[in-house]
């Protein structure tokens, strides 16, 4: 191995060193100077961005590059997606500081926790060996179960952390299990090679086949689309808002790479296979995401809800198996991070000292208390219900287009049928924020950089609508388009 | 004017009511009196500065005038493309009028947030103007989706007592009539590799794909406009909107549904359309005859106008479908023409009397706090001068000769007429029952004797309200009297317009 190919993988050693830093500075720092581990984070995701745009794969032309046997990839996609989680990941460590310190919890761990999801993250998009996809994979899931049992004293944070740990434990056994199939397939971990043996030997080997569904079980488990969503409400209600966060935002944008990476530079072949499964994983969950979400009072469940409807939109995406459809399902995951982010951390920002915001009713009469960021909570709500000129709206356009160039208009009619039902409870919301008056008139303080992160979190949900050209073409380029 | 200036004109009208929304919104947070003042700078600069669409529109030509065109989303072929023919010069015309109508009007009766109502205004009137202007399919359905993000805000927070449900409705109602739109028209994108209306207008067709399209469309206009199975979401809309929503709704939103048949149904479907318009035509006569009855019963005067518009709004549908009839009967055109244009006279006309009626309503509610007719008796011997414009209005509303609500009519019946001598005959009902419900409604509430202390009590119209009903009252007179120069304007627009309908596109 010489020195170039290290060099590849330059973003995920800095990173890993960093959280190793963060956790050794820690052990010298008295309490009331613990703010250096935030700004230390911080660092850490903004010079993995620079390190990341100077590998120069962002830029048109420059081919992809492996490492390590192959089994690591660097190309124009797995950069975007990794500069866009550095993004959302700074954001993340400015909303959580916030509610860490009005909790009790402002601890090094969860920085270090964070940033070792987020090197999982990063190798699971840069995977291209199945024995890589399951190292990131693993480190991702790993970090997250003890993040969300981060609040110690929380019973609802230790049940949700169990929760998650069975039934994702059950997924890995079974992306494994597929793995293996795979494997005994074809002879190769190595996805490019995987690709080859189907060529030459046809897809009509049942063991591949078989194989190939637990596989997508485990994708479909990681996105959290019907029926392998039963974790997401509990996890996204009993975790604190900070990491509810995170979950909710960057292994997403992890979760398409490893989709695109498996099914389509692996199983690309099989197609016709997984485009079947993917439409019925889209549909059920676009019908119960958006059902079930109007049923919920709380914030974080209805969320919880939303965002599985928004994966199936994820799912409609991927499921032509174009550039074009992959290039949409990948801007799809990217806004509805940035969706996400917004909308929690207005959670956040509502809650005050010591009480969590949690009810659709704590939302009451925002437009009196602050008409600022009542007006950046309905930016978010009509850009996840997908009515322009938000960004969100662009992302189904999008997604639908792919669908209907498939030729699978039924989808598309299924799918925005039920978004008009889904835009029924991002309505509600904004219902309880401008129509109905406060119950009480507590002034909304946030710090200095919370309100400048949330102010560019909102700007970035209308502006990117707006001006929706740059982020279109950044992810269409990613595929060659 | 400069060519220049003719260049960026839409595109300011479209921007500076909504960048001065932001204005607004910023320096009038506290100040409710500066942020009517800027408002109405704002309308008044945005009205002035749209003027050349009037004064120097070429009347000679079909073509799209004004024209701006930027790349917008490049790898999608998205272009922000602006421009204006005969049929949405005048449509703007209308929007920029009472754009600073409605601002007035609100000037007392608005409490509440005053600054977010007048920026809300704002930026509903650009997106407006946008919906009127935009030549690009995906440009058009932004700016006919996101105008619905204001109006829900002004129903919803300005609104009556059942705003919330009132609001809702609205929005899903007019949302899920678009999306099926909006599969339309990334089908017709994909076909084409464009989203230039214009070149959709000349693309051939399969008359199955059309049919499907068509039914898109319609389900998108017919809820805008609305045509009767979908219209029960306006007079709920109607009656809890606050006064200014109510005006913009009924003059302008409607409006919509109507430019959008003539911009998309009819010439990119015109075989669908051919095929379909028994369809649209008994949709149209049901709501002019059964809706019209269905006014006739109304306790509330809110309700009742907005059933009136429901029933006027058939006149619209029944004009433009009834081209196809013609067409087949008699082998020619200009019978199907004074159908469209009359159409297009009555969407103007009745942006004007409804506005005008919404507004009447709306210096009674500000003065009674009620809509209900139960409640009122004999205002005209307490309000004189509101009696003679209200009864002025109402007269317009039933189609008195002189005013505009005849024009529009009578051009309708007498081309329907070429059609089916019993389209004109119903059609024609209406004007019996418009006169009916309209007049019974006068007696009703501004004759008789004074029922009750609080209408003996009413403060007549004070200068504003004078203001603003009377340019309406002199824009309904005007046009009911010289309705040409509207004539001239869409003349060519509407040849145009109908040379591409009766080509078949079924390749």
């Amino acid at each position: 191995m010489n020195s170039a190919q290290l060099l590849l993988a330059a973003p995920e050693i800095w990173v890993v060193a960093m959280a190793g830093v963060i956790a050794i500075v820690d052990l010298f720092l008295r309490e009331e100077r613990r703010g250096i581990i935030h700004l230390l984070a911080m660092l850490t995701v903004i010079f993995a961005a620079i390190i990341t745009f100077r590998g120069g794969f962002l830029l048109d032309g420059v081919p992809t590059a492996n490492a390590f046997a192959d089994s690591f990839i660097r190309d124009a996609m797995g950069d975007v997606l990794k500069v866009f989680s550095f993004l959302l990941m700074g954001m993340i460590f400015i909303y959580s500081k916030y509610h860490l310190r009005n909790f009790n919890m402002f601890r090094s761990d969860f920085y270090t926790l964070s940033l070792e999801a987020m090197l999982g993250v990063m190798i699971l998009i840069s995977a291209n060996s199945m024995l890589m996809i399951y190292l990131g994979l693993e480190l991702v899931s790993l970090s997250v179960y003890a993040l969300v049992a981060f609040d110690r004293e929380s019973k609802r944070g230790s049940e949700a952390a169990m929760k998650y740990f069975v039934l994702g434990s059950v997924a890995s056994g079974m992306l494994l299990y597929g793995m293996s199939m795979i494997y005994g397939a074809t002879g190769s971990l190595l996805l490019p090679d995987i690709a080859e043996a189907i060529r030459v030997q046809g897809t009509d080997d049942i063991l591949l086949v078989f194989g190939l569904v637990f596989v997508v079980v485990g994708i479909a488990f990681k996105f959290g689309v019907v029926p392998f969503h039963m974790w997401i409400p509990d996890v996204y209600e009993g975790a604190p808002p900070a990491v509810t966060l995170f979950i909710s935002s960057v292994p997403k944008l992890a979760a398409f790479a490893m989709a695109y990476r498996f099914l389509s530079s692996g199983l690309g072949d099989l197609h016709i296979h997984w485009q079947g499964m993917l439409a019925s994983l889209a549909v059920l969950s676009i019908i119960l995401g958006n059902l079930a979400a109007i049923m919920q009072t709380n914030i974080k469940r209805m969320l919880a809800y939303s965002t599985i409807s928004h994966m199936g939109f994820v799912m409609l995406g991927l499921l032509p198996g174009t550039a074009f459809g992959y290039g949409a399902a990948m801007y799809y995951v990217i806004v509805y991070g940035i969706m996400s982010v917004a909308s929690f951390g207005m959670i956040i920002l509502l809650s005050s000292r010591g009480v969590e915001a949690e009810n659709l009713e704590d939302f009451k009469g925002l437009n009196q208390r602050n008409p600022f960021y009542a007006a950046i909570m309905a930016l978010v709500m009509f850009s996840m219900a997908g009515i322009p000129p938000m960004v969100g709206f662009f992302a189904k356009l999008m997604v639908l287009k792919a669908v209907i160039e498939a030729g699978l208009l039924w989808l598309a009619v299924t799918a925005v049928v039920f978004a008009v039902i889904g835009a029924f409870y991002y309505l509600r919301l904004i219902k309880y924020m401008y129509f109905d008056d406060p119950e009480h008139e507590m002034p909304i303080t946030a710090p200095v950089d919370f309100g400048a992160a949330l102010t560019l979190n909102g700007a970035m949900i209308l502006g990117l609508g707006i001006f929706s050209s740059s982020l279109i073409t950044i992810c269409m380029t990613s595929f060659g388009l | 004017m400069n060519g220049t200036m003719n260049g960026i004109l839409l595109s300011i009208l479209i921007w500076l009511p909504i960048l001065g929304a932001v204005a607004v919104m910023v320096a009038g947070n506290q100040r409710p009196a500066l942020a009517k003042g800027l408002a109405l700078l704002i309308a008044s600069a945005t009205f002035i500065l749209g003027l050349p669409l009037f004064f120097s529109f070429d009347t000679s030509t079909a073509a799209m005038q004004f024209v701006e065109q930027r790349v917008w989303i490049e790898t999608f072929n998205i272009n922000y493309t602006l421009g204006v023919d005969g049929f949405s010069a005048p449509l703007i015309l209308l929007t920029m009028f009472f754009g600073v109508l409605v601002v007035i009007a609100g000037w007392r009766s608005i409490e509440k947030n005053v600054s977010q109502y007048m920026a809300a205004f704002l930026v509903m009137e650009g997106l407006m103007i946008g919906v009127f202007s935009a030549l690009d399919a995906l440009l058009f359905y932004v700016f006919f989706e996101a105008m619905l993000i204001p109006m829900f805000l002004v129903i919803g927070i300005w609104g009556g007592p059942r705003r919330v449900y009132a609001t809702i409705k609205f929005f899903l109602y007019t949302f899920l009539g678009s999306v099926f739109m909006l599969i339309g028209l990334i089908y017709l994108y994909i076909q084409s590799g464009t989203w230039d209306i214009l070149a959709w207008h000349e693309m051939p067709l399969g008359l199955t794909a059309q049919k499907w399209l068509f039914v898109g469309f319609l389900a998108a206009f017919a809820v805008k406009i609305p045509m009767f199975p979908v219209h029960t979401w306006l007079p709920d809309a109607h009656v809890e909107a606050p006064t200014g929503g109510s005006v913009i709704l009924a003059a302008i939103m409607l409006k919509i549904g109507g430019y959008g048949f003539i911009r998309f149904s009819l010439p990119i479907t015109p075989d669908a359309s051919a095929a379909l318009d028994w369809l649209v035509i008994a949709l149209s006569l049901i709501a002019v005859v059964y809706i019209g009855f269905v006014a006739l019963a109304q306790q509330d005067m809110k309700k009742l106008i907005a059933y009136s518009s429901i029933s006027h709004m058939g006149f619209v549908t029944l004009g433009l479908f009834i081209a196809f009839a013609i067409y087949r009967k008699t082998g020619g055109v200009s019978g199907a023409a004074l159908g469209v244009e009359g159409a297009m006279m009555q969407m103007i006309s009745h942006g004007f009397i409804s506005g005008a009626l919404f507004l009447t309503v709306g210096v009674l509610y500000d003065r009674m706090h009620s809509r209900m007719i139960k409640d009122y008796g004999g205002v005209a011997s307490t309000m004189p001068w509101f009696a003679l414009f209200a009864v002025f209005f109402l007269m317009a509303n039933s189609g008195l000769p002189g005013t505009s609500g005849f024009v529009g009519e009578f051009m309708v019946i007498l081309s329907a007429f070429q059609a089916n001598f019993w389209f004109a005959f119903l059609a024609a009902f209406t004007l019996i029952l418009g006169a009916a419900y309209s007049l019974w409604l006068a007696k009703r509430v501004i004759f008789g004797a004074v029922v009750n202390r609080e209408v003996e009590n009413l403060q007549d119209i004070n200068a504003r309200e004078a203001l603003v009903l009377g340019t309406l009252a002199v824009a309904i007179l005007f046009f009911g009297l010289w309705p040409q120069p509207l004539v001239d304007m869409m003349q060519a627009s509407v040849d145009n317009l109908l040379q591409h309908i009766i080509q078949s596109k079924v390749i």
